[in-house]
């Protein structure tokens, strides 16, 4: 297994160790909000185990995609709604 | 994996999943464990399979690897097609599963209380931001307060800390008298008393206050600083991460769909952790809250129990009882303290998902007329964070669920519609 991947975020290449979630890839990133709420406000992860739905991202064109309990993958187009 | 029906199945690969899988595993028959994320070992050894530091974790990882239990991962289960045969998705796809005898290992999660500020971007549950950390974010030299309850808050420091992170306070809301009854509870049971030893040998040079609890979180895009009491006093801290978290609460959503009785709170079981459907098993914290060392034993006794080795189930019940002391001494000392209704103010956020304030819930009588009048708990989250807070906050019940239990997409849905007998008239 490589010990590093390259994925994209916002459009933006980055290097992650192998392993990261995207959760992990959006913080090594620099990024601190991941959606935004329905009244707009900025948010970001809260439980880290998938039960409470703040961490949602869209990767490679799939919305509302658990950050915490995806694993990035070479390629990967991650974005965040900020 | 082309087989489509286990003889026993085992939802959930934390340790009670890990133990029930294995125990059952020796009688011979097929085995099924399926967890949702993509390694095992639940959220108290999250990460052990890729770095090893936990003895246990090793050794039941090794005998679940000797084993011949298959292990589904990465599928979450949503739904049940009809009794004997459950529904769980993945990224790539759905699967039916279906099963003679079924065993809950679904764990818990934290319990999270509304307070100003809350929802800003890097407040996280303490097992939260500790789960995220083992999954690849960077904490080092990153300013951390730890604060809420439960005997959780001492390992997630210890962890960060070893990390690198500056642990500038770790805040308990107990206060120091119940943790000290804790404390000689655990007198006859050294190992434990070794643990919480080698956890705080860790933590030397951490603040740690007991009946200190957070008021407020301030700050703008994100968290800046968090506001905490202390007996009658308050404080500022700056930091870039607040760990908090509630003690525990069970993951019921998966019991309840499938028709288990809930007593006080908890999957109501027998001696031999069956549930009130007889070929369902539930063990581990599903069943009340206390560790991880219950949860092997009853993860034991329910694997062997649904596969009729009941003398070595029964070996296990002294264990057992043990521990279920520790369990009630753990609740006891850590239960919330009502004060901490008060740290909600009109405006602040209790339900995450639909933006629910807790004025708006004050005015409503029950869970059900809150779904019905502001949409609280009918976001993703299914009321998974809201629902605890509003139980503690208004002794709601909040035990109902619908299918499915967690989100599916819909070729998932409707692959069940195909799949169900026709009604016919």
């Amino acid at each position: 297994m490589p010990e590093s991947l390259s994925i994209s975020l916002n459009g933006k290449q980055l290097t992650v160790p192998a392993g990261s979630t995207v959760a992990a890839a959006v913080f090594i990133g620099g990024h601190i909000s991941f959606r935004r709420s329905v009244s707009g406000e900025q948010r970001g992860p809260l439980c880290g185990m998938g039960i409470c739905f703040e961490c949602r991202v869209t990767v490679d064109g799939v919305p509302h995609v658990k950050s915490c309990q995806t694993l990035c993958k070479s390629g990967m187009q991650i974005s965040t709604d900020e | 994996m082309n087989r489509q029906s286990w003889d026993i199945v085992v939802v959930g690969g934390g340790p009670a999943g890990m133990a029930a899988a294995t125990s059952a595993a020796e009688r011979g028959v097929s085995v099924l464990l399926i967890d949702d994320n993509s390694g095992l070992g639940g959220q108290i050894w999250r990460g052990e399979e890729a770095n090893p530091s936990v003895r246990e974790a090793q050794e039941w990882s090794k005998r679940l690897k000797s084993s011949t239990v298959e292990v589904l991962r990465g599928f979450r289960v949503f739904d049940q097609l009809r009794p004997g045969v459950i529904l769980a998705e993945s990224a790539d796809g759905m699967r039916e599963i279906g099963y003679s005898r079924l065993i809950l290992c679904t764990g818990a999660r934290e319990r999270f209380l509304p307070f100003p500020g809350w929802t800003l971007p890097n407040v996280m549950g303490a097992g939260g931001l500790q789960a995220l950390v083992k999954a690849g974010m960077p904490i080092r030299e990153k300013r951390v307060v730890v604060a809420g309850t439960g005997p959780l808050l001492l390992p997630v420091a210890a962890y960060l800390k070893r990390h690198g992170a500056r642990v500038k306070l770790i805040a308990e809301q107990a206060s120091r008298s119940s943790l000290l009854r804790f404390g000689n509870a655990l007198v006859g049971q050294p190992e434990k008393l070794v643990q919480a030893l080698k956890i705080f040998s860790a933590l030397i040079g951490v603040p740690y206050r007991t009946g200190c609890r957070p008021v407020e979180v301030k700050g703008d895009d994100r968290l800046r600083s968090i506001v905490l009491l202390c007996k009658g006093r308050r404080f500022e801290i700056e930091c870039d991460y607040l760990a908090c978290g509630f003690h525990l609460v069970p993951n019921l959503e998966l019991a309840l769909l499938l028709g288990c009785q809930i007593e006080s709170g908890v999957v109501a079981v027998n001696e031999m952790q069956q549930t009130s459907v007889a070929n369902i098993y539930c063990a581990g914290e599903p069943t009340g809250v206390g560790g991880v060392n219950l949860a092997i034993i009853e993860g034991q006794i329910a694997g062997f129990a649904a596969t009729r080795q009941t003398g070595k189930a029964q070996r296990l019940l002294p264990a057992r009882a043990r521990d279920h002391k520790f369990a009630r001494a753990l609740s006891e000392a850590f239960a919330v303290s009502p004060e901490l209704k008060q740290l909600a103010r009109p405006g602040t956020l209790v339900c995450r998902c639909e933006d629910v304030a807790f004025d708006r819930l004050a005015q409503c009588r029950n869970w059900r007329e809150a779904k019905l009048y502001t949409r609280c708990g009918m976001g993703p989250c299914q009321g998974r964070v809201c629902g605890a807070a509003t139980e503690f906050l208004f002794g709601w019940s909040t035990e109902s669920v619908r299918p499915p239990v967690f989100e599916a997409r819909v070729e998932s849905l409707m692959a069940k519609e195909v799949s169900e007998p026709e009604v016919r008239v």
